[in-house]
């Protein structure tokens, strides 16, 4: 017999009450209004927990560490409460044969039912030998979980796009889960860390909805990923009044002017940071007083120094960005449109010179 | 080629052409039009990449960035109209009108005119030839360096723009929700659009030191056919 959600919780001894609460809290963080209360809470009484399973690949568990601090709803919540994370090498008691069990024995018992969260992705370099679990390679491990799973949710940077062991060269051929998975859904949350709430809040709308959250063209969920940390950034009026922070000791930065000329990602990475912030909605980079570095982006980096905006482009073999590219070959080309012109002029007067003399001739 | 046929006709006729009217009044229009959106993208483009120093004040005072974005805008507005506007004369205007977005790569005679064309800029032929529309290479450098740029600043410019629009406007469904996703980020579509301005310059730089030379040193008009519209010939020659 599984049990639903309620009544796990009322079995931990949560009142009525504070299960109501929740479920109003849940459905404020998800952005819903009031009438989604009794909907979230006839889910959790009805629906038997999903069965989880947390594989980790080549990552730093910054993941992880950013989850299990999630403060709406709380991870304990997530964790004890609306999933049942069944396998999880990093935070789960078993260990050894029992934990990889335990993997054979959700996979068989809710086939096509459970969730796949990645943490972290499979190097595809030496047979996989760059990330061992259980004595077998990852990718082969994630392969045959992934064969019965509803769902994959690629926690992270990692997951998502590579992130850092991904950076070139790229030695062990780390490669994102959407790249060796084509045939299973793939929420990406990308982020290095995601959010910790937008974490939670990613795994409560799939249980709430029994369905995935929408998703932009590059698989993010849109509630979460639709807008650029600039199109929310608390320090947008200075950026359209023009004021700027020039150094990170002036007295722009002082003032908490813009971070934009310092090299401030906001503009071009894809984030929930300036809306929902971090610890709790404590704070996020910008408001601490240094720029986005677009930890969320894909590629992020091999885009040259985090404190440019102009980057580097390297398709053509060389490294350099666009303002030298660009000033490099308007100077050449300017200066041989001068010798040009200057050997045009020459030419010009002597033909003038030449017909003059054949018209006297 | 336009150029030989149109002295064919002539010849046929058995006058010397001494005047051709080439650019409509449609056509000069969006020439300057276009001139002035570039020049104001351009540097608006510039200060938008690198912002002007810090304004002193109430940020409720200023709104410096804000009026470049719009100038940015609104002159990235002329320029997808214009090229709207400018297409559809090309079906309906003459056929100087089409050689902007015609290349005739598959005729030999054509590429060996672009030839003489770089030999006469590399002071091996001693006389150019008489062009009613524009010449191979100019022809070839406009669809290449001109059009294609025009395109791709408008595709990616939109995109960007998409982004502040966000989801659900024009520009986000037509050009942000594709180019994002084909570029890999953002970020690298503001790298490319900012790579997009020095081809611009670049560009404008050879344009407009060809057309002064071209009306000095070539045996036809060049700067004022763009205002009056026609082409004027120096000489009787052929």
């Amino acid at each position: 017999m599984v049990e639903t959600f309620y009544e796990v919780m009322r079995r931990q001894g949560i009142t009525r009450r504070s299960f109501l609460k929740y479920c109003s809290l849940t459905a404020a963080s998800l952005g819903l209004g009031p009438a989604f209360v009794p909907k979230i809470a006839h889910a959790m009484e009805t629906k038997p927990r999903t069965p989880v399973l947390w594989l980790h690949g080549l990552e730093c568990t910054c993941c992880s560490e950013s989850f299990i601090r999630s403060g709406h709803p709380l991870a304990k919540d997530a964790v004890l409460s609306m999933i049942s994370l069944d396998y999880d090498d990093t935070i789960m008691t078993a260990a050894g044969h029992q934990a990889e069990a335990i993997l054979e024995e959700v996979m068989t018992k809710y086939k096509g039912n459970y969730i796949l969260a990645v943490e972290g992705n499979p190097p595809l370099n030496q047979e996989g030998m760059s990330c061992i679990i259980g004595g077998k390679p990852f990718l082969e491990q994630l392969k045959h979980v992934a064969k019965d799973c509803k769902a994959i949710i690629s926690w992270g940077s990692c997951a998502s796009w590579g992130c850092v062991q991904a950076a070139k060269p790229n030695p062990t051929q780390a490669t994102p889960v959407h790249k060796v998975i084509h045939d299973k859904p793939i929420i990406k949350v990308p982020g290095c860390p995601p959010i910790a709430e937008v974490m939670t809040g990613v795994i409560t709308y799939m249980l709430t909805f029994d369905r995935l959250p929408e998703l932009d063209r590059q698989g993010r969920p849109k509630m979460f990923y639709g807008q650029r940390i600039h199109d929310k950034c608390y320090r947008r009026p200075h950026f359209d009044a023009g004021q700027f922070a020039e150094a990170w000791d002036d007295e722009g930065s002082r003032k908490g002017y813009c971070l934009y000329k310092m090299g401030c990602k906001g503009p071009t990475t894809y984030n929930a940071c300036s809306t929902v912030r971090w610890n709790g909605g404590v704070s996020f980079p910008i408001q601490s007083g240094h720029g986005c570095i677009g930890c969320s982006e894909d590629g992020f980096w091999d885009k040259g120094s985090f404190y440019d905006r102009v980057t580097d482009i390297q398709q053509f073999g060389v490294e350099a960005n666009a303002d030298q590219i660009g000033g490099a070959t308007l100077g050449v080309v300017g200066a041989a449109v001068a010798a040009h012109a200057a050997v045009s002029a020459i030419k010009q007067s002597r033909s003038k010179q030449s017909d003059v003399n054949d018209k006297q001739g | 080629m336009l150029s030989a046929q149109d002295m064919r006709e002539a010849e046929a006729h058995g006058r010397s052409v001494k005047a051709v009217y080439v650019y409509e009044a449609p056509v000069r229009l969006w020439h300057w039009v276009n001139a002035l959106a570039i020049t104001v993208l351009a540097i608006s483009g510039w200060f938008i990449a690198s912002p002007l120093p810090s304004q002193p004040g109430e940020a409720s005072e200023n709104f410096l960035m804000g009026y470049i974005r719009f100038a940015h805008f609104s002159a990235g507005y002329v320029l997808l109209i214009g090229l709207l506007g400018r297409i559809y004369w090309a079906f309906v205007g003459n056929h100087h009108a089409r050689q902007l977005f015609v290349l005739p790569i598959f005729n030999a005679t054509w590429w060996k005119e672009v030839l003489f064309e770089l030999r006469w800029y590399l002071f091996l032929e001693r006389d150019p030839k008489k062009y009613v529309g524009h010449n191979p290479l100019a022809q070839l450098s406009m669809f290449t360096l001109f059009l294609t740029t025009t395109v791709f600043m408008i595709v990616t410019g939109f995109a960007l723009y998409g982004e502040g629009t966000q989801e659900g406007s024009w520009a986000h469904t037509l050009f942000t929700s594709w180019v994002i996703p084909l570029f890999g980020q953002s970020q690298d579509v503001h790298t490319w659009h900012h790579v997009g301005l020095w081809v611009f310059l670049l560009f404008v730089l050879l344009h407009v030191y060809a057309a002064l030379r071209e009306d000095i040193m070539s045996r036809q008009s060049l700067v004022s056919t763009m205002l009056s519209g026609w082409r004027m010939f120096k000489d009787d020659k052929p």
